[in-house]
């Protein structure tokens, strides 16, 4: 994979198969802290305590078909080709939490790539998910909220095609708005962070 | 295009361009229409589904098909990636394997269209190898 919103798409798409209805992706990149972290949250059934230690070993997997499972391994080895790191926080029938640490200058680090796509992918094909995407940067903030986007259109979906590409051209436009310039206008601490 | 940049933006536009075709609606007797899934497990997304998706997403909206979009997990095909089930209204579902825009092509101009079988079907009859006796 050669962008981290397949990555993304990729861990998304377990937290769908755990049967959450609330996903949500942070990015938080920083050109001053030299940090790209990316957090991604669901409702999910949640990572069995016996597999979590092993999970991101691409032999373990929820799984009882196909017994391999590679989104974490991979997700892993992109961070830590880094310097990076992941880190899994799950419990049983509440969610699961993963964090993905890349250094941000690192010449390995992946570029974010279409990442209006893969929302836009997921919810036209997944309507009852509320997604939520957050994306921080020295600059600025940017959040959408599928769930607040249909309160305030008044509509029951998102899965109005001529909509989502709206949608993406609003996420992309807000993305390029707050783009990491690198500079330290704010003096951002790196603790802030 | 004007820039879009907040919700009330988005509200202005969407008035603009108010359009009908709405896949709830479509969902409603899923069994009348074309249904397409594609895997998007990690094999499949590393190989290109992601375009593969939007590609069909697009398109047969564009093309005036009735039909639901919407994705799964891995098949067993890794190797076939990206791969897509497709089912036409009172027909079994029928795999494709290797799926590229060019084949993405082909599977709405000649198989959903027409009903006209293209290159690329994964066999019914193929077993996963923990399957086998």
């Amino acid at each position: 994979m050669k962008e981290l919103s397949l990555n993304i798409l990729d861990i998304v798409q377990n937290s769908i198969r755990a049967k959450a209805n609330e996903i949500s992706v942070e990015i938080i990149e920083s050109v001053v802290s030299d940090i790209y972290r990316i957090i991604i949250k669901d409702n999910g059934t949640g990572i069995p305590e016996e597999i979590i230690k092993n999970v991101t070993d691409p032999f373990v997997t929820t799984r009882t078909k196909r017994r391999m499972g590679l989104g974490l391994p991979l997700l892993k080895y992109h961070a830590e080709l880094t310097g990076g790191s992941l880190k899994i926080e799950s419990e049983t029938g509440k969610g699961t939490k993963i964090r993905a640490d890349f250094s941000n200058s690192h010449i390995d680090r992946q570029p974010l790539g279409d990442i209006s796509g893969v929302l836009l992918i997921h919810m036209a094909s997944d309507p009852g998910i509320d997604f939520t995407y957050i994306h921080k940067t020295d600059d600025g903030e940017y959040r959408f909220s599928a769930k607040e986007t249909m309160e305030y259109l008044e509509i029951e979906t998102l899965n109005d095609r001529n909509l989502l590409d709206l949608i993406g051209n609003m996420i992309d436009e807000n993305l390029i708005k707050i783009e990491a310039s690198g500079i330290d206008f704010k003096e951002l601490n790196r603790d802030a962070i | 295009m004007s820039k879009i940049t907040s919700l009330a933006d988005l509200k202005k536009k969407r008035e603009e361009m108010k359009t009908g075709l709405d896949l709830r609606v479509k969902a409603i007797n899923p069994e009348n229409v074309v249904q397409v899934k594609v895997a998007m497990a990690t094999c499949g997304i590393a190989s290109g589904a992601k375009t593969v998706m939007e590609f069909f997403l697009e398109q047969l909206e564009r093309r005036n098909v009735a039909a639901i979009v919407t994705q799964t997990g891995c098949m067993g095909y890794c190797y076939a990636e990206p791969t897509i089930e497709v089912k036409l209204p009172g027909a079994d579902p029928v795999v494709f394997g290797f799926v590229d825009l060019k084949r993405a092509d082909q599977i709405i101009e000649k198989y959903i269209k027409t009903g006209e079988l293209v290159d690329g079907i994964i066999p019914v009859n193929y077993q996963t190898i923990d399957l086998k006796e």
